[in-house]
């Protein structure tokens, strides 16, 4: 019975399994392109506070040039655990139906006049790109009188969009490592020139509720899922059991 | 009950005569281990791809204008339609999953070898239809990568001498790259021509297996010993030993689909890639394009070699190198258990080479070189090439070994027993 090869060929089989294992296990690594890794913002799309303060900011900020056009404000008012009457009121300044979706009433061709490129739908951002990534593009706007907007962004370098919450965050400069070697100049940190509304924890805390809420707009399943899942999972761990049980039954008399 | 039986049988007396052959009275060997379940597993994945893929299409929009938005729309406004599509892509993965360990498991105890040399072919034609299968339904949904891997896949025909470009077109149906005609024709081969081509493979696979009857983890073969009521004395009705057994595995199997289904459906961008949540756009390349993971190993030995046309040949001679093994392998003991050492040693390497090869097309290991080398960005993707270019040696080796060791009766095997050892 203790069978040499046959527990090679386990080994084997456990170390085919491990080495996927520490494939997955690399993953978000991988996943971090465009130029290296950003800090982790730490969203947590079930705290619904943070959701409804992130699509106010939105409302407020954002939607003047981006639409979430796969998202309607029928959907988010049950994401956010909102009634219709408060999201009109509130979060709805584009005169949309409570049915139709998230749409920016800038027209496209001026916004393509306007800034060289239409603003991107973001109803996916954060799934295309990663919320660490948004959080990171966020806080990296800084003056920079080269760009046609007058704005720079050291994530997205020379991105056409101007920076919509200068007023919250303040106006940032970049402090420039120098030319040299034939390589032009490259940004070594940015320094907070006039502070916003707000201070850098509060921000940090903004752009954190945004990141939230467009993660949850990029995949709205994510809030029932995991619930549903946990039953799902339980059920099937006691299906599991009755199964091994109705096996060992049978296999009673296999000898 | 019995008389609705017997209507039944005076009817359509076949009908009892199949359930029989292939349920009670298949004879399985009772010594079946953690390996087997990947069979049933897999037909239970195909299930559930037919399924869920028959409600996808009811909300999908085969055209390049609209299947991406149809995606989003089955995702957010279809009842439960996130749950479908999560069921497929996820589906889609675990199938590939299944199907390697049950390759494996074939290779491990010589499930391909004499009298199942058939099994094993037709087993491959189905894996290579699964292939198809899978890339068409990848660039259904026409996400950036969908868009772009389509065109890189395609591109391949190109390599061809003579009719390559002519191909390319043809398969294509536009001229440079791809749209609508091809997203419709694979709409068309991933819905209707791919499935019963490999349902039907499927059939064939399960009528040549039950013909000459299962491998077992000892490699003997349970017929050669039967009792006076004909019925080999090691094996036990597959209905209903291995049903029940195959639902236990069934069990565990769907805790671990639902715990991706529902906790983590893009499984870090593996299963589903953050590139196809952006629109195909002909203008704008993925920044790498790759597959995805299933079909990265052999992704990584057609990028190995520098020359398109070599690499290519290396992509086709990588799968039908696995055709081939029922042949190559000239050994007269099936199973692992009872094989020469270097066999087992082989193998292994050639498991860790293919997996390790995975890692290289799906562009992982780039990331580990980086803790060897930092900001080396030239070291690291030379020795990428150089890791890729070896383990595609180490894969094709294994083959030419195979043959060596046995042709040339190199191999010093155990006794094989006269009846299967153990059971789970």
């Amino acid at each position: 019975m203790p069978d040499k090869t046959y527990r090679a060929a386990m080994r084997t089989l456990t170390a085919l399994l491990l080495t996927l294992a520490v494939t997955f296990a690399a993953s978000p690594a991988a996943l971090a392109e465009e130029g290296g890794s950003y800090p982790e913002v730490n969203i947590n799309v079930h705290d619904q506070a943070a959701l409804q303060r992130g699509a106010r900011l939105f409302m407020n900020y954002c939607v003047g040039c981006h639409s979430l056009g796969y998202m309607r404000y029928s959907q988010m008012a049950k994401g956010l655990g909102l009634t219709e009457k408060q999201v009109m009121a509130n979060l709805d300044f584009t005169g949309a139906k409570f049915q139709d979706p998230i749409v920016s009433a800038m027209p496209e061709a001026d916004a393509r006049k306007w800034f060289g490129k239409a603003p991107p739908d973001l109803s996916l951002e954060v799934g295309a790109k990663g919320a660490d990534w948004v959080a990171a593009y966020l806080k990296s706007f800084y003056l920079d009188p080269s760009t046609a907007s007058g704005w720079n962004n050291t994530v997205f370098p020379n991105v056409a969009m101007p920076f919509p919450l200068w007023q919250l965050q303040g106006e940032q400069v970049a402090v420039m490592n120098p030319a040299g070697n034939g390589q032009p100049a490259t940004v070594k940190e940015l320094k907070l020139a006039h502070p916003g509304s707000m201070t850098p924890a509060q921000y940090a805390e903004a752009v954190r509720d945004l990141t939230t809420f467009l993660a949850y707009v990029s995949s709205p399943d994510e809030l029932s899922r995991s619930h549903i899942g946990a039953w799902v999972v339980l059920y099937l761990v006691l299906f599991t059991l009755f199964a091994l049980v109705l096996k060992k039954e049978y296999w009673k008399d296999v000898h | 009950m019995s008389a609705f039986t017997q209507w039944f049988n005076e009817r359509a007396p076949g009908l009892g005569v199949a359930y029989k052959k292939h349920m009670t009275e298949y004879y399985a060997p009772k010594n079946f281990n953690f390996m087997y379940y990947f069979g049933s597993l897999a037909l239970l994945v195909l299930v559930n791809q037919i399924v869920t893929g028959i409600f996808l299409t009811m909300f999908y929009n085969p055209s390049a204008a609209g299947a991406f938005d149809s995606v989003q729309y089955i995702m957010r406004d279809v009842q439960w339609g996130w749950l479908v599509r999560y069921m497929h892509e996820t589906g889609a993965s675990m199938f590939f999953i299944v199907i390697y360990l049950h390759m494996f498991r074939g290779l491990m105890y010589g499930s391909y070898k004499r009298p199942r040399e058939l099994v094993w072919l037709l087993g491959m034609f189905i894996f290579l239809a699964l292939m198809a299968e899978a890339f068409m339904g990848y660039v259904l949904p026409w996400g950036n990568m969908s868009f772009w891997g389509a065109k890189v896949i395609i591109t391949l025909f190109s390599a061809i001498p003579w009719i390559g470009e002519t191909l390319v077109h043809w398969i294509m149906g536009t001229l440079s790259v791809p749209g609508d005609p091809t997203l419709n024709r694979f709409f068309a081969l991933h819905v209707v021509a791919l499935p019963l081509v490999l349902l039907l493979l499927v059939v064939l696979h399960l009528g040549a297996l039950h013909e000459v009857g299962s491998n077992n983890p000892d490699g003997v073969e349970i017929k050669k010993h039967k009792g006076p009521d004909g019925h080999p004395l090691d094996g036990i009705p597959f209905h209903p030993y291995y049903t029940l057994k195959d639902l236990v595995g069934v069990g565990v199997f769907l805790i671990i689909c639902a715990i991706v289904i529902f906790f983590a459906p893009t499984v870090g961008g593996f299963f589903l890639e953050p590139d196809n949540l952006l629109k195909a756009n002909p203008l704008v390349t993925p920044a790498t394009i790759k597959p995805v993971w299933y079909f990265s190993p052999f992704y990584a030995i057609l990028r190995a070699i520098p020359d398109k046309g070599m690499g290519v040949l290396a992509l086709l001679l990588s799968i039908a190198s696995l055709f081939l093994v029922p042949w190559l392998d000239r050994g007269k003991v099936k199973s692992i258990r009872y094989r020469g050492t270097s066999y087992k040693v082989a193998i292994t390497i050639f498991a860790i080479a293919f997996v390790l090869l995975g890692t290289i097309g799906a562009d992982v290991m780039p990331t580990w070189l980086g803790y060897l080398y930092g900001n080396n960005a030239e070291a690291i993707v030379s020795s990428n090439l150089m890791i890729a270019r070896i383990l595609t040696i180490v894969y094709f080796a294994f083959f030419i070994f195979l043959w060596v060791y046995t042709f040339f009766g190199l191999e010093k095997t155990r006794p094989v027993p006269e009846r299967v050892t153990t059971h789970a």
